[in-house]
């Protein structure tokens, strides 16, 4: 096994794109470090990118925030701007584990590692979050929730590497939530999740929604039909109801040792209904 | 020797305080060591392999691509261990267990072992090890295992304790039945009667530390093994008797101890890193893995209970009746049985039968779990109380107080029970604010009542005076939660000195007599009663030598308050000698000054707690959270309140844990799903509420002091006081264990859709 520390998002790319075997590449390592403790992968290479000094920053843009693919999720809580603007995406990150997780765990790894319960995806969904790809070909931009094919699998090629997740600035009278089920209090794998970005007009009616569902589907589901029941509406009982049955309606889970099929329907509704009411609140509906 | 063990009435100096305990710094600051923080020179690392099946026959292992990988230096099978058990059944089972010999009997099972120069080379020489395996049906579910239809775990079995013989094999080994009176009769007496259907998963102990060793067995036959156990003199025997060597010559010491709540009294691994130590002639290390932990070894039973209780208009039980089924893992045990024994122990009752069934299943074996097998008994017989108290009208606290046992109560197991706590912890109960304490919306209260035997047995321990006063205290049961610090409040009360000057060892096997484990709640009654012993013994070799010193008859000399007192009008004018002035003269005296102690200790007291708890719900999801718990428990005599209070809580967390979110999930192909904290949910800091402890101390009339055991009461009312906490907040009675959110939300939904 070779580990290596490139400087460069150009040198790293090209290592793993030159490499022979199979490579993985480092952040956190709080999933990968796990994965090979436990025997289930034996990586030839790896590519630890945390010396890449532009991979650590959190830059504030004119267009939004861009965040560093090796930026840990305590440094997120930590910066006052983004946690202003992306409340739910951040509450998401910090939902990661435990505090010794979070001191290096990144947003990037737990989209990358591609687990249909990552904490932090649902929200990135919902905030309508994209990824910035640097790869042999050079560079392109894609929708968070293109990363993830199925459990474990992602779309990126050989050599890709995420460099950084950009989001927008936050449109006036908006504002996101995320809320995650697990039967503890912290250092649990959610068992059904919900995201919820929306923004509303002077009268408290929403003109714009997204709503991501976690572990209710092989990948992050977003939920077009919930975003509908919420558009051109104020956030009343009807409304709730409505959304929570789309939510309710729209996953597609599997009974496991986490929890039922009929458990997750009924929970990622309540989470959804819950999750939005918070994000109505911040965006200063009444 | 004639030790007096009957409980005096004395006053305390020392038993009582609360000092810092004497592993303490080194627990806080990582300096002490553990089970895997033992290492040799040249030590070889152990590596098991384990069937993936519930249930396969071995055809054949081929070893030999594995013994040539360059680094392993041992590959064994159950052929090198063979069978030295001699007709021993239960030696029997424990050497399967280690090692599987025809059949693979639950996913996790041993079936060879390696020892290699490193991890790595290990873990390929289990690769590289065939194992030919034919595939059985199995069966993990209890009622399932007791059905005609379910897969033989053990052909040879056939059910005992039946009227009849029976003629075909069966996966129950067992049937016992304990109660007197005549239950039918009761029930026809009865104004109100509850039946009720309840199911516990199982549960592992938990434990952090996993099971670690080093073996060293030299050319001559004689070794060394360095583990983390509750019990190393049983150790000893076991893996003495399984590898064929004589008691003394296997010297066995233990590690500080991470937790065992019961899985560290039995032997998993050490008798493989021993045939894997004699086989390589270097010594072997192995740790398990968390994920060997949970599917090889621990846990408690699965069970299944029908409880019928019936009573009067006013409050008076007429008649109990359970039937209990526990799962033993694939060899027979006496799990059902105990709780049986438990079930109803702690009420006053004319009519009682209880029946236990002992079934196997594809799982790994049963081991005791800190008050094995009462708290489901407990959980099935305190939901049915509550719930007919209700059906009376009556206030559940007010109706157990009713059916208390009490002094001269036969009890439903047999014995008539001496001074009890049950009635004290009740009424404590109902005098506590806890009790008068609001609750919210969605929130409810539940309270319980647990008993548990506790146990003495044989016990040996050494106290040695130093020649500068310093007294050294070797005890041989292993301390799991404080004991070293109590056993030397006890020699410091005992011989009426400090308590800084007593400090107290765990010994090894070859350094004292055998001690039982440390186990049935008995580490600190038992060895607190040799220490007691063993003070005094020192005591008339204290008065003896400052009778040489004063050269007057030791008659003549009383010990009083750490010294010794001249008696009498002759030797009115002699000053006292302390024990420290004695102690240097010693050589001059006739030698070292030593107190030692063997002695079974009988008479460890019962002891019943009684808990309440709160509990919020959320009816959307079924998600629960623990708002306040209380602890009300007889400990006979607090010898270390801080420590006492410890036991309390720990039970009580554990049992929280079993309640509401622990259990084993097998997948349809009898494989464990959950072999890791993630998935098997013992409750996080941020899940527990303060636990709150309040200790009544009715003396134990067998002990010099009263101590009874503490260790083990504190988790049987958990499971059953946060079920009727939990029906109470939801509105809809709780009958399967854990309530987790899925079986909460399920429960609701269905008594909302009637
Ligand atoms: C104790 C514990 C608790 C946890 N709790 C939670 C939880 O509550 N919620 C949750 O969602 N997760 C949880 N996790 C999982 C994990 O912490 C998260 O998924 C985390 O965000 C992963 O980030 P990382 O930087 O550590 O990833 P790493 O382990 O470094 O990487 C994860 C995967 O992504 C790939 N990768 C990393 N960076 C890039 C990149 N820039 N470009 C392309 N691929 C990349 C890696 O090769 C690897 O396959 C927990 C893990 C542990 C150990």
């Amino acid at each position: 096994m070779r580990y290596i520390r490139p400087l460069s998002i150009e040198d790293a790319v090209g290592q793993l794109a030159g490499s022979a075997g199979t490579s993985a590449i480092l952040a956190g390592g709080s999933d990968l470090l796990v994965r090979m403790k436990g025997g289930f992968v034996e990586p030839d290479l790896i590519v630890d990118i945390k010396a890449i000094a532009s991979l650590g920053e959190i830059r504030e843009t004119a267009d939004g925030f861009s965040i560093g693919a090796a930026v840990p999720c305590a440094v997120l809580g930590e910066n006052a701007a983004l946690k202003k603007a992306w409340p739910g995406v951040v509450e998401a990150a910090k939902l990661i584990g435990s505090k010794q997780v979070q001191g290096r765990c990144t947003i990037t790894g737990n989209l990358c590692n591609a687990s249909p319960a990552a904490d932090s995806v649902p929200a990135l969904v919902a905030a309508g979050a994209r990824a910035l790809i640097a790869g042999p070909g050079g560079k392109r931009t894609i929708a968070v929730e293109a990363v993830p094919t199925g459990p474990g699998k992602t779309s990126l090629a050989k050599g890709e590497i995420i460099e950084a997740i950009l989001l927008d600035s936050q449109a006036p009278r908006s504002g996101d939530a995320y809320l995650r089920f697990i039967p503890r209090t912290e250092m649990d794998i959610a068992v059904v999740s919900a995201g919820v970005n929306l923004t509303i007009d002077e009268q408290g009616v929403v003109k714009a929604a997204r709503v991501a569902l976690g572990a209710a589907a092989p990948t992050v589901l977003l939920v077009e039909e919930a975003a509908e029941a919420l558009i051109g509406r104020k956030l009343d009982e009807a409304a709730l109801e409505r959304l929570a049955k789309v939510c309710a309606g729209a996953c597609r889970p599997i009974d496991d040792k986490r929890g039922t099929i009929e458990f997750r329907r009924k929970v990622a509704g309540v989470l959804a209904k819950r999750a939005a009411m918070t994000a109505y609140a911040r965006a200063g509906g009444k | 020797m004639n030790f007096d063990p009957r409980y005096s009435g004395r006053s305390f100096t020392s038993v009582g305080t609360r000092p810092i305990r004497p592993d303490g710094v080194d627990k806080v600051t990582g300096r002490a060591r553990y089970g895997a923080d033992f290492n040799m020179a040249g030590q070889l690392v152990g590596r098991i392999l384990r069937s993936p099946h519930a249930h396969a026959k071995i055809r054949k292992i081929d070893t030999s691509k594995a013994e040539k990988l360059p680094g392993v230096k041992a590959v064994i099978t159950a052929k090198d261990l063979p069978d030295l058990t001699d007709g021993d059944a239960a030696m029997y089972d424990i050497l399967d267990n280690c090692m599987a010999r025809t059949k693979a009997l639950y996913d996790g099972h041993a079936v060879a072992a390696v020892a290699a120069v490193d991890a790595r080379t290990a873990r390929q020489a289990l690769k590289l090890i065939e194992v030919d395996y034919e595939i059985l049906p199995h069966v993990t579910d209890v009622d399932e295992a007791m059905k005609h239809s379910a897969p033989l775990i053990n052909d040879t079995i056939f059910t005992e304790g039946l009227e009849e013989k029976p003629v075909k094999p069966s996966n129950v080994t067992k049937r016992t039945q304990y109660g007197h009176g005549d239950v039918h009769e009761g029930f026809g007496h009865a104004d109100f009667v509850v039946e009720r259907s309840f199911k516990t998963e199982q549960t592992h102990q938990g434990y952090i530390e996993p099971h670690a060793c080093v073996a060293s067995v030299s050319s001559d036959g004689t070794a060394d093994l360095w583990v983390c156990t509750q019990g190393h003199f049983v150790y000893r025997q076991h893996c003495a008797q399984l590898l064929g060597m004589e008691a003394s010559k296997l010297r066995v010491t233990s590690s500080e101890i991470g937790g065992g709540f019961g899985g560290k009294t039995h032997v998993w691994a050490e008798p493989v890193a021993l045939a894997l130590s004699r086989k390589a002639g270097r010594p072997v290390k192995l740790v398990m893995t968390r994920d060997e932990v949970f599917r090889a070894s621990g846990p408690t039973s699965a069970t299944s209970i029908d409880v019928k209780i019936g009573a009067r208009k006013d409050g008076t039980i007429t008649a109990a009746e359970a039937t209990l089924r526990y799962s033993c893992g694939p060899y027979a045990g006496m799990w059902a049985e105990i709780g049986a024994m438990t079930a109803f122990a702690c009420y006053k009752l004319e009519n009682v039968k209880t029946v236990g069934y002992e079934v196997l299943v594809n799982r790994p074996k049963t081991a005791a779990y800190r008050a094995p097998s009462a708290p489901m008994a407990a959980f099935a017989v305190e939901s049915a109380v509550d719930e007919l108290a209700k059906e009376i009208g009556m206030d559940p606290v007010e109706f157990r107080i009713r059916n208390a046992a009490q002094e001269g109560t036969r009890s439903s197991y047999g014995p008539v029970y001496g001074p009890i706590g049950i009635g004290p912890t009740l009424e404590a109960v109902k005098n506590h604010p806890h009790m008068k304490a609001p609750l919210g919306k969605n929130q409810g209260r539940g309270m319980a009542c647990g008993f548990w035997f506790n146990f003495g047995g044989q016990t040996c321990t050494d106290l040695n005076i130093g020649m500068d006063g310093s007294v050294s205290l070797a005890v041989g049961t292993v301390d799991v939660g404080g004991s070293r610090a109590s056993l030397s409040l006890v020699a410091a009360e005992e011989l009426g000195i400090d308590y800084s000057q007593v400090k107290a060892i765990v010994a090894d096997t070859s350094s004292l007599g055998y001690n039982d484990m440390t186990d049935g709640s008995r580490g600190t009654f038992s060895s607190s009663m040799a220490t007691i012993s063993a003070a005094r013994n020192a005591i008339k070799i204290l008065r003896e030598r400052a009778a040489q010193m004063w050269d007057i008859s030791v008659d003549d000399v009383a010990w009083e308050q750490g010294h010794a007192v001249a008696k009498g009008e002759k030797h009115g004018n002699l000053g006292k000698l302390s024990l420290k002035e004695i102690a240097a003269q010693s050589g001059k005296t006739g030698g070292p000054i030593a107190g030692h102690s063997e002695l079974v200790a009988d008479g460890a007291g019962v002891s019943f707690a009684t808990h309440i708890c709160d509990i919020e719900v959320d009816p959307e999801t079924g998600s629960t959270r623990v708002l306040r718990y209380t602890v009300v428990q007889d400990a006979g005599k607090a010898v270390h309140p801080t420590y006492v209070e410890g036991q309390y809580q720990g039970g009580a967390a554990q049992g929280i844990g079993w309640a509401l979110n622990e259990e084993y999930i097998y997948g349809k192909d009898g494989r464990l799903q959950n072999p890791g904290f993630l998935d098997y949910r013992i409750p996080v800091c941020s899940d527990l509420p303060m636990i709150d402890t309040q200790i009544l101390e009715i003396p134990n009339p067998n002990h010099p002091y009263g101590v009874r055991g503490v260790g083990e009461t504190s988790i049987v009312p958990p499971l059953a006081a946060i079920a009727n906490a939990v029906s109470n907040a939801a509105g809809v009675r709780m009958t399967h264990i854990p309530m987790s959110p899925p079986r909460i939300l399920a429960a609701i939904e269905a008594e909302r859709e009637g």
